[in-house]
């Protein structure tokens, strides 16, 4: 099966030259590699150039490939919705070094959840996210992170300190400093409490 | 301390010529003899919802921050019902990853089952036979009814409207039935196959979804004439948690709450996907951004649905349901246990699984509560390397904090109740 590729990769190319790694088409979808360097730079000319137009980010996910030499991919499916096209946008990321690249928060809102999913899953710093913390895991989980290829099935902990530690969990202190803090009930709290949650001790107790 | 002036959207028992809702300002008076304690007002509130609010539909806690009832702030925490579906899938076969997607959007399982099933067939290249395509765009359609109807009951149960929900769940309850005559589960069918479907129609079963189709949309009409222009569900939703065209495409909005806002973008014609293209069936499409238009769009999706559904029992025709193919079909059992053949097909799918060549896809098809989307990582092997939910309900809900502010905190519900969430989903 041979589908076109995409119309964008061109343009892209003469623009961006070689930040724009290689492209490949699977099953129909065109999809970009793009270096880290320029991914912010790259993904904002596609959303304002006219003629590219991808105004809707559709997704934001990451895949980690069973080979473990093989870098960690962050994938942004782009979407236009006015032309009715989309496109796959990668950014290859080398394990050996901090996984960090830019967030697009700034230019697409519904990239703040999304992206604070993949930090919580893969471990992935999206830099200049306004409020980079966990999302579907609790903020003091320690297992790591679970979608990486190293993380086994059953996580990290047996099945015991897993049910030890939900088990120690301190509802009480279960509102985040930000939390308390924005409602200025902090003062208001009993002595201990106050200093369990400057010391950063969040969620439960051990 | 200034005074503060309130202003709210008031029930009143009169909307004025638009259909708008009269806004009274209510004026806070100072009292005779001075001005108020210093601290009035001063402070903000913190008001902890949920987990365990009905209101919240499933396990999702909002931390609202509070002047006065004015909402400043809301702060949603989602993770409870986590389940990792995602990392589970790696580890399954494909066919097996179908269970899982019952339980995420476990409102309209078939749905998600049949997304599911296309996206590994866009994986593989397979074309799924005619009766097929039809058995599962019913089975979409059927889906979004029954999840509509689960919305526009408890909308109203959290807007102080009983009735509604109980003819909204008689009806979805005639769906189940349905579904459960064909598939033999109500809330977890499992439907679809790679390259087919798990069972074919029971005998008679499209009498009982003509019935169905002939009688619904009486109880469509009762609805229709209990809220479209009922002045306290006016009051209510319009002018309520509002999202523009530009913050709705921003925020990455699908489904209803995206056309909501007036874009005119749905998958099942965008990118018409089972021969969506050969039905004749509208795309309501709001104006105002708010709850009330949100309202009508899915009322009138339900209404749309059962035209498609009309028109695919005229296009059901007898014939295979599945693939002509033994690398994902499984033989039939009489063959299988008669011919050497069919039994090594058999032996082979059963032991080593439906095998996709290497590469990925990601497919997205127009669930109920917008565009669901699963994104495949294949390399060769029978299990997926990455099996991504694009979901809709998690990314609809991201724009609650947005929706929310300015709002006031029985809005908060409101607001809330109009993105249409399934915790199953949203936490997957």
């Amino acid at each position: 099966m041979t589908a076109p590729v995409s119309s964008s990769v061109a343009p892209l190319r003469a623009e961006f030259g070689a930040a724009v790694e290689r492209h490949l088409v699977s099953c129909g979808d065109t999809i970009i590699y793009v270096s880290r360097e320029r991914q912010h730079e790259a993904l904002a000319w596609l959303r304002d150039t006219p003629g590219q137009e991808f105004d809707y980010l559709t997704d934001v996910t990451a895949v980690d490939y069973r080979d473990p030499e093989r870098p960690l991919e962050v994938v942004y499916q782009l979407r236009s919705l006015g032309r009715r096209a989309d496109l796959r946008v990668k950014v290859a990321l080398d394990k050996r070094l901090p996984l960090e690249v830019r967030s697009v928060w700034d230019l697409w809102k519904g990239a703040d959840w999304l992206e604070r999913e993949v930090y919580d899953m893969f471990g992935v710093s999206f830099t200049g996210h306004p409020d980079l913390r966990r999302i579907l895991m609790w903020d003091t989980y320690a297992e790591g992170y679970p979608l990486r290829k190293d993380f086994p099935l059953r996580g990290h902990f047996s099945r015991a300190e897993q049910t030890r530690q939900a088990l120690a969990a301190n509802p009480e202190a279960h509102y985040s400093i930000e939390e308390l803090s924005i409602a200025d009930a902090f003062a208001e709290l009993p002595k201990d409490m106050q200093e369990r949650l400057a010391r950063g001790e969040r969620g439960f107790l051990r | 301390m200034s005074l503060r002036t309130v202003e709210m959207a008031l029930a009143t028992p009169g909307a004025d010529r638009e259909g708008r809702p009269i806004r009274v300002p209510l004026g806070v008076a100072e009292p005779a003899g001075g001005h108020y304690d210093e601290d009035f007002g001063a402070e903000h509130m913190l008001v902890n919802i949920g987990p365990q609010h009905p209101a919240t539909h499933g396990v999702l806690r909002l931390v609202v921050e509070l002047e006065g009832e004015t909402v400043k702030r809301v702060i949603p925490h989602v993770g409870y019902l986590h389940t990792g579906f995602e990392k589970l899938g790696e580890y399954r076969f494909y066919n097996q990853i179908i269970p899982l997607t019952d339980r995420t959007d476990y409102l309209a399982p078939m749905a998600n089952n049949v997304g599911l099933a296309l996206a590994v067939e866009k994986l593989m290249g397979l074309e799924v036979t005619e009766r097929c395509r039809v058995l599962r765009v019913i089975a979409c359609e059927l889906s979004r009814i029954i999840s509509h109807l689960v919305w526009l009951g408890t909308t109203g149960i959290d807007l102080g409207a009983f009735t509604p929900f109980l003819w909204s769940f008689q009806e979805r309850e005639r769906v189940y039935n349905l579904q459960e005559a064909w598939t033999g589960a109500r809330l977890t069918p499992s439907v679809t196959r790679v390259g087919g479907m798990m069972a074919d129609i029971p005998e008679g079963w499209e009498a009982g979804l003509r019935e169905f189709l002939q009688t619904f949309p009486k109880t469509l009409r009762e609805v229709d004439t209990m809220f479209t222009r009922n002045s306290i569900w006016i009051g209510r939703t319009q002018g309520v948690g509002v999202l523009t065209r530009e913050e709705a495409i921003n925020y990455s909005l699908s489904g209803p709450m995206l056309r909501a806002s007036g874009v005119d973008y749905d998958v099942r014609k965008d990118r018409p996907y089972l021969g969506y293209d050969e039905y004749d069936f509208d795309v309501p499409v709001g104006e105002h951004g708010d709850i009330y238009d949100r309202y009508r769009i899915r009322l009138e999706e339900m209404t749309q649905s059962v035209r498609i559904l009309e028109q695919a029992l005229a296009k059901l025709r007898p014939g295979p349901i599945n693939v002509d193919d033994p690398r994902v079909i499984l033989p039939p059992k009489s063959r299988a246990m008669s011919d050497m053949e069919a039994m090594i097909y058999h032996f082979k799918q059963v032991m080593e699984g439906v095998k996709p060549p290497a590469g990925e896809a990601y497919f997205g098809i127009e669930n109920p509560k917008g565009e669901l989307g699963y994104y495949f990582v294949s390399d060769g092997t029978a299990k997926p390397v990455r099996w991504r939910i694009r979901p809709p309900a998690f990314i609809n809900l991201s724009s609650l904090p947005k929706m929310c502010e300015g709002a006031l905190l029985s809005d908060v519900i409101a607001i809330n109740a109009s993105v249409d969430i399934v915790m199953g989903e949203v936490d997957r």
